[in-house]
């Protein structure tokens, strides 16, 4: 039987480590993340919405797959909340799900180019899929 | 001076140069760079999840390679770096990920974060010393402006890198002077250059390159040096317009010692 | 234990504080079966005038010769119940206090637990009590003048208050000039009065009133004694200017060579001399020398200053000079400062000269600073057409960067700049990014409100994440939460509002006064609601930022209450002492000086005395200790390190100790 959505929430809350009540909600995340135009849930509200239990909406969101995981939330936030840690268990929660690879093995070869170190394979294949 | 060295694995292919510059550079310097036996990779990315354990181990096998020869650990990868000492830092204070590994390898000591894990620049830094290494030098790049690229796997998280300042981190700029070139100083040097994303986003990496090389070109700067072979490929082959030749820090030190 | 004690119990509810977790009724049933107790009893609010007159209708009732009250800490109500115990004839020593509520009820969750918590509690008090003896205090003299540590506003207004009373008041402050934090400042919020209008009449008055004397440029070396007849000793640095011959013509600054000093008045915004006067009101007007930067103390030439000086002033040869005083209170406004960012360099302040914290901003708006008042950027003089704003910068951080709380001040002074650069330039582009704008106080948030309403200055809910130089410009990369947007200014300058922490000093002054200090600096109050102005060391008060962030009406408004708690301190002729002090047993005493040693207060001496012994010789003279009563504190360390037992503490001696374990572990 799948998770419920209360559940989900108490997995990502476990397994990230977070305590995402020690928020102050001044996004300081969002005013510095980088990838902030290329995501539909942006920092401050993606720990707003996992606080609130909102998990599965944040589960189609396509910030998984944009956050550089680059800490610069983490490296700044007054609170130690440490938002990549909340997108990083949001996206195992859909990755660990049978079918739900987001980067699939037969992708690959068209985006390959001469120079792409194997670094960012290796990368892109632990941070899209199981 | 001797230290067991993690190379990794893109340093083994596409970033040959930033490994065996580095190499002739510490043996110019009297360093021996011991590479580990049968080492693995690291994954590189740190698994941030306090589930994730098997991800962890393979990092967590180097630590312990290292421990067992009774050296400390040198890294030149940006990110392989960034991933062994933040696995070591879960060993030594995460109880739960500890006993987990230790009860998965069997070891006959069980590990808990006993080896000092340095970065090549820290070795240059806080081994060598950055006054010793420029009376070293015996081709100083005079008159060349060049801008530190740190990027954002050695600095942050600075509780768990301890590294340097992670907002404005003077390592390379240092570095920059003792092998006798000017170092620009620009506010984007810390900012991400689009990292894994470049592989399913192309755009979006690029946006990022951009940004950063442009700040540098702005403050002065006339090439950029890294640690790291994704930042190299998303700045040198993946940023759309003003280039910058970018270079491994290594491939200037070993010039500046006379071994390249 | 002694039968002829008759002890009553009586077990307070404290509302539901107490009664919630403990049962009450069981504890004074569990009381009444103790050898000695004749009465027990439970009572909603022991501390009302109901429950301190059942206290003392059972005293003369059942002729109780003792008193175990549990309730909550002795700290909170032991003086209220020896008061009521003595008003109906019995010894106010001889009332013990069970705490049953800080330690007992509100740490407990389980009833049963608790109330048998309570009970061994209550048992404890009793076995001490048993061995109570009934004590009088002493008393001590009052010496009839006060000491203010700390020269700002807080300082002055409690000098004046206390001088204005009648009593002599020494200020010692550090800096060359009194004046502190409020003389740096330009306006002042919510009504944009000067700061330098409303402040230099005050310290004109200061010094001209006759029951003051000002240490300026002077530190505190050492306080000993107690409440009443402190000593303190004061460091008057050497300013090698004589203070009674300068006319503070300013000619010796003029002439001064060596200007590269950073001006401290101006935060470092611009230079000054090595010999100078802090600021043109400063007081006294008389010029320090900074050795440091000076040209004559560093080479031994140079000497301009000498020569040009007509009255024959400096004096190059002065030495340091210590003062030792007596006094009866001492008043801690020692101030505070902006915190340092070099842990915030995401906003770029160590990088870029038009970044600056809000104190810097204060001294480029104020006529008499760097700029003359000229709003300009300090990296090229030229006049900015968009300022950024940041508040909350390390405030309100628990990530070990900055201070975990608010630093109070911020939300308006911000306000307060936003307006007056809009007022006086209104071709400036004023942005204020917020966390939470934060206004209590009268006529505080209507002031906030029009800033926005009135001002047009645009404030943002979110917060910056970077800053960075850009061409001429800086870019502020930020949240705007509302909308939803990151989004990006080009500013010509930015203004941090840097958390306030207390003035470092503040450790060492702490030390010395045995004053407790929490885990950001601040003074501790001895009770947070009830005594906010004393320290728990009596004679010890607080004014200002010193006990936490406040401003300045805040500020003057606990300098005048702390100067009241002097003032009725230095009304007294004599204080009662605290008769629980030591004192040693001669036959016990081997001389040995270990107590000496260890007395904080140097209350331990020692006397040759003559004694009987049996044999030929009959008498023989040994050395021992003898405790001054009027100096003891009774803190104990002497008994603890007495080797022989022969020290012990009045009200609290080994034998009560030891029956209160012996109790515990019954």
């Amino acid at each position: 039987m799948p998770a419920t959505e209360k559940e989900l929430a108490e997995t990502i809350r476990r397994i990230s480590g977070v305590d995402t009540r020690k928020c102050m909600k001044c996004g300081k995340c969002s005013g510095t993340c980088p990838a902030f135009g290329e995501m539909d849930i942006h920092p401050h509200k993606f720990v707003s919405m996992v606080e609130k239990g909102e998990i599965d909406e944040l589960m189609q969101s396509k910030s998984l797959w944009t956050c550089l995981s680059c800490f610069a939330c983490v490296e700044r936030c007054p609170r130690n909340v440490e938002p990549a840690r909340l997108i990083e268990a949001v996206r195992l929660a859909v990755i660990r799900r049978q079918g739900e690879n987001y980067l699939k093995a037969d992708q690959i070869p068209e985006l390959l180019d001469e120079k792409l170190p194997q670094q960012a394979i290796t990368s892109a294949f632990r941070k899209y899929s199981k | 001076m001797k230290f067991s060295y993690y190379p990794g694995c893109t340093l083994k292919t596409k970033a040959k140069d930033l490994d065996a510059y580095g190499r002739r550079a510490a043996e110019a310097l009297g360093i021996t760079l011991e590479e580990l036996p049968e080492w693995q990779c690291c994954g590189a990315v740190y698994p941030m999840a306090k589930d994730e354990i098997a991800t962890k181990l393979s990092s967590v096998r180097a630590l312990v390679s290292a421990r067992d020869l009774g050296n400390d650990l040198v890294t030149l990868c940006s990110a392989c770096h960034h991933v062994i000492k933040r696995v070591n830092g879960d060993m030594q204070n995460d109880e739960n990920i500890r006993t987990k590994a230790n009860n998965y390898l069997q070891l006959e000591t069980p590990y808990a974060g006993e080896t000092k894990v340095i970065h090549y620049l820290e070795m240059l830094r806080d081994v060598v010393g950055f006054d010793e290494l420029k009376k070293k030098v015996v081709n100083p790049l005079k008159g060349r402006k060049i801008g530190a690229y740190y990027g954002c796997m050695l600095l942050r998280p600075s509780k768990e890198m301890q590294f340097d300042n992670p907002e404005n981190p003077t390592i390379i700029e240092d570095f920059i002077k003792a092998i006798g070139a000017t170092p620009v100083l620009y506010p984007f040097r810390n900012e991400c250059c689009g990292g894994y994303v470049t592989l399913s986003k192309k755009e979006l990496a690029q946006k990022k390159a951009d940004v950063i090389l442009e700040s540098a070109m702005e403050q002065g700067a006339e090439e950029l040096i890294t640690a790291c072979p994704l930042c190299m490929y998303n700045l040198d082959a993946n940023s759309t317009a003003h280039k910058l030749p970018v270079h491994y820090f290594t491939e200037l030190l070993a010039e500046a010692l006379g071994v390249k | 234990m002694s039968s002829l004690h008759k002890i009553g119990v009586f077990v307070c509810w404290c509302g539901s504080n107490i009664a919630a977790t403990v049962d009450v009724a069981a504890v004074a049933e569990a009381m009444r079966a103790e050898p000695n107790v004749v009465y027990a009893t439970d009572y909603q609010y022991m501390c009302s005038e109901g429950g301190q007159s059942r206290i003392r209708e059972a005293i003369k009732e059942y002729g109780l010769t003792g008193v175990v009250i549990c309730s909550c800490s002795p700290r909170m109500h032991e003086a209220t119940f020896r008061k009521a115990a003595q008003s109906a004839g019995l010894n106010p020593y001889m009332v013990e206090i069970a705490n049953i509520r800080e330690h007992c009820s509100w740490i407990h969750k389980d009833r049963m637990d608790a109330t048998a918590k309570a009970i061994v509690l209550a048992r404890t008090a009793l076995a001490k009590l048993n061995l109570n003896q009934p004590l009088t205090a002493g008393e001590s003299n009052v010496v009839k003048r006060a000491l203010v540590i700390g020269g700002g506003i807080a300082g002055i207004q409690s000098a004046l208050d206390i001088a204005e009373a009648g009593y002599e008041v020494d200020i010692v402050e550090k800096t060359p000039t009194i004046g502190g934090r409020m003389a740096q400042l330009d306006k002042t919020f919510p009504t944009l009065d000067c700061a330098a209008c409303i402040l230099t009449p005050k310290m004109v008055d200061a010094a001209q009133n006759e029951k003051i004397t000002l240490y300026t440029y002077s530190e505190m070396e050492s306080v000993s004694g107690f409440v009443g007849n402190f000593t303190a000793k004061i460091r008057k640095k050497a300013r090698h200017v004589n203070e009674d011959l300068c006319t503070g013509c300013g000619l010796c600054q003029e002439k001064c060579p060596s200007r590269k000093a950073k001006n401290e008045f101006n935060m470092g915004l611009n230079t000054r001399t090595a010999i100078y006067i802090p600021f043109a009101q400063a007081i006294p007007n008389v010029p320090v020398i900074d050795t440091e930067q000076c040209i004559h103390f560093k080479t031994g030439k140079c000497g301009l200053c000498q020569m040009n000086c007509s009255a024959k002033a400096i004096d190059f040869e002065q030495q340091d000079e210590i003062i030792e005083r007596q006094y009866g209170a001492i008043v801690v406004a020692t101030g505070f400062r902006p915190i340092s960012l070099e842990r915030f360099d995401e906003f770029g302040y160590s990088q870029n000269p038009d970044v600056v914290t809000s104190l810097e901003f204060e001294r480029i708006m104020n006529a008499a600073g760097p700029t003359k008042g000229q709003l300009v950027r300090p990296s090229d003089g030229k006049h900015p057409h968009c300022i950024v704003f940041v508040q909350c910068v390390g405030s309100r951080d628990t990530s070990g960067c900055g201070k975990p709380y608010c630093s109070k001040i911020c939300c308006m002074y911000t306000a307060k700049h936003a307006m007056l650069v809009r007022e006086k330039y209104p071709d400036v582009e004023v942005h204020v990014f917020y966390i939470d704008v934060r206004t209590p106080g009268k006529n505080f948030d209507e002031f906030y409100r029009r800033a926005v309403e009135q001002y047009d200055v645009d404030y943002i809910k979110g917060m910056v994440g970077k800053v960075s130089s850009h061409g001429d410009k800086l870019q502020v990369q930020g949240s705007d939460l509302i909308a939803d947007k990151q989004i990006i200014i080009d500013a010509d300058m930015v203004v941090l509002a840097a958390a306030i922490e207390p003035d470092p000093e503040v450790r060492k002054i702490a030390t010395m006064l045995t004053a407790s200090i929490d885990t950001n600096n601040f003074l501790t109050e001895a009770h947070p609601k009830l005594r906010p102005v004393e320290s728990p060391t009596a004679g010890v008060f607080l004014s200002g930022v010193c006990q936490g962030p406040k401003d300045i009406p805040e500020t003057v408004a606990q300098a005048s209450a702390a100067a009241a708690k002097v003032i009725g301190l230095l009304a007294k002729d004599k204080l009662k002492r605290n008769p629980c002090v030591a004192h040693s047993d001669e036959m016990l005493c081997n001389g040995c000086s270990a107590c000496e040693k260890v007395c904080p207060y140097g209350a331990i001496s020692y006397m040759d005395k003559e004694f009987r012994v049996p044999g030929p010789k009959r008498t023989e003279i040994r050395r021992i200790a003898v405790v001054n009563e009027a100096v003891c504190q009774g803190c104990g360390a002497c008994t603890v390190t007495c080797p022989s037992g022969a020290m012990d503490l009045k009200g609290f001696s080994t034998k009560q100790i030891m029956a209160e374990v012996d109790a515990i572990c019954r």
